[in-house]
């Protein structure tokens, strides 16, 4: 993957680890039972949670699948799904 | 115009700093470098250097402020000694691999055990291969315009590292020197007024992720492209060196120097910083009797000048090397080892190690004069080992181990 950057720097969308490769498992957001509390997005070691107007997004590029938003979340909105083949 | 002034080494590290204009100066005080930030701090509360100064509790904070700041476009500088350097171990690695042009002032001082203050190239040649630049000097002088010529070095787009620039404790970090310092004007007309990178920053309006978590697969690309910069540097190092002369009149040369080496010269040794003084005079002495033997200063270890170093021992049938610092392992000093990479395609020269002034024992002009006849003993021997065992120059009196 050759490309012009000298120092490691990453920009929108590039020359990061996609970090989502390595989960074994994943969340599912039952949207219905969410209060948009924001605790997952606040607990997420990653910042792998968006808050946008509507409510809070997993972004599985990034997601590791720890599930610390599922354990954190005070509804129990998120489940960890394990991955089909691992 | 320049002016003449009587100042110790540290002086003329922080007078160069400050005549470098740099924005943000971060150090934690160690013997022997403590006096080169002190006057800095100075400077900058009298008004005369437009700078911040950050007073850290350590020297991991040290580095780590610096790359903060030179992240956030700043030109920086430190300076730093011994534990001092290798507290700041793990940052100094992240300086030069984030491709930061920091420059740090190191007066060179011995490591422990036991308690130490004094010379030793132990402390900055035992970190050689974190990716920084290091430039070795001699005097006073050297001192100062090596700094300046750092910053020009770092900087350039072709290079973009950090520089350490060594030179010995209390030889030349308080010993007081004639020191020609050049006005502002002129080293503004050497070096650009400000650092303004491209190529890794903190900026809001051009956001960017610095240091993300990186695979193997692009670390090696950025390891390669550090190494092609660090072989790049020893052109820019020369450049640097040329443009200073043309502005300034004093020449040191880029990265290696010869003395009174010519096509008849047949053993040379090759010194590191302060002890080349001694060195040049005990070949004048050696010279005046006949005897063919010269001497090479290596300036910059770091990136190291093999080719340079090769064609200038292309006619010579011995060398001895002389270290104030120790390879342990390998039962030489560390420059003795370096010398012996470069040269390894050349089985015609016979190499003989040394080991002297370790702790700040002074190197002297007979301790030179003993070594230099070895190698001349050893250039006209026929048939000799070029593994020669390490000789120990030293003046301790029997009394010390009764």
């Amino acid at each position: 993957m050759p490309h012009d950057y000298v120092a490691p720097v990453g920009v929108e969308g590039i020359y990061i680890i996609n970090t989502g490769k390595w989960r074994i498992q994943h969340p599912v957001l039952a949207e219905e039972k969410c209060v948009k509390c924001g605790k997952c997005f606040m607990f997420c070691p990653v910042g792998a949670i968006k808050r946008r107007d509507d409510g809070y997004h997993i972004d599985l590029e990034y997601c590791k699948g720890c599930g610390v938003c599922s354990h954190e979340c005070p509804t129990k909105a998120i489940q960890m799904i394990g991955e089909e083949g691992k | 115009m320049s002016h003449v002034e009587v100042m110790t080494g540290n002086q003329a590290a922080s007078t160069a700093a400050c005549l470098a204009r740099p924005d943000v100066i971060a150090a934690y005080p160690i013997t022997p470098q403590s006096s080169v930030v002190e006057d800095i701090s100075k400077a900058i509360a009298e008004g005369k250097l437009d700078a911040l100064i950050s007073e850290v509790e350590s020297e991991h904070s040290a580095m780590s402020v610096l790359e903060g700041a030179a992240l956030g476009e700043a030109r920086t500088f430190s300076a730093t000694s011994s534990q001092g350097l290798a507290f700041m171990y793990e940052p100094y690695f992240r300086a030069s691999t984030l491709r930061l042009p920091i420059v740090m002032a190191i007066a060179n001082r011995e490591m422990i055990s036991p308690q130490t203050l004094w010379a030793s190239a132990q402390d900055s040649l035992s970190v050689r291969d974190a990716g920084w630049i290091q430039y070795y000097v001699e005097n006073n002088q050297e001192i100062l315009d090596t700094i300046l010529q750092a910053f020009c070095v770092a900087e350039d787009k072709r290079v973009l590292l950090p520089i350490n620039i060594c030179y010995d404790g209390f030889y030349l970090s308080h010993m007081s020197e004639r020191v020609d310092v050049p006005d502002q004007a002129q080293v503004d007309a050497f070096l650009p007024q400000c650092y303004k990178p491209d190529h890794i920053y903190l900026d809001p309006d051009r956001p960017m992720a610095v240091d993300p978590l990186t695979n193997g697969d692009l670390l090696m690309e950025y390891r390669q492209k550090h190494l092609e910069a660090q072989q790049r540097a020893l052109t820019v190092i020369e450049e640097a060196s040329e443009v200073f002369f043309n502005l300034f009149g004093r020449h040191w040369d880029g990265c290696v120097e010869a003395y009174k080496i010519d096509h008849n010269t047949k053993g040379a040794i090759i010194t590191l910083g302060s002890m080349t003084g001694a060195a040049r005079e005990a070949i004048d002495r050696l010279q005046s009797e006949g005897l063919p033997i010269g001497l090479i200063k290596i300036r910059v270890v770091r990136p190291f000048p093999k080719t340079e170093l090769r064609e200038l021992l292309s006619g010579i049938k011995a060398v001895g090397v002389v270290d104030r610092n120790v390879c342990f392992g390998w039962n030489t000093g560390i420059i003795y080892q370096e010398v012996l990479a470069a040269i390894s395609g050349s089985p015609s020269i016979v190499h003989q190690p040394f080991i002297a002034g370790l702790g700040g024992e002074d190197i002297t002009i007979e301790m030179f004069e003993t070594a230099a006849r070895q190698v001349v003993t050893l250039a006209q021997k026929k048939n000799g080992s070029r593994d020669q065992e390490t000789i120990w120059l030293r003046s301790v009196s029997e009394e010390v181990h009764k």
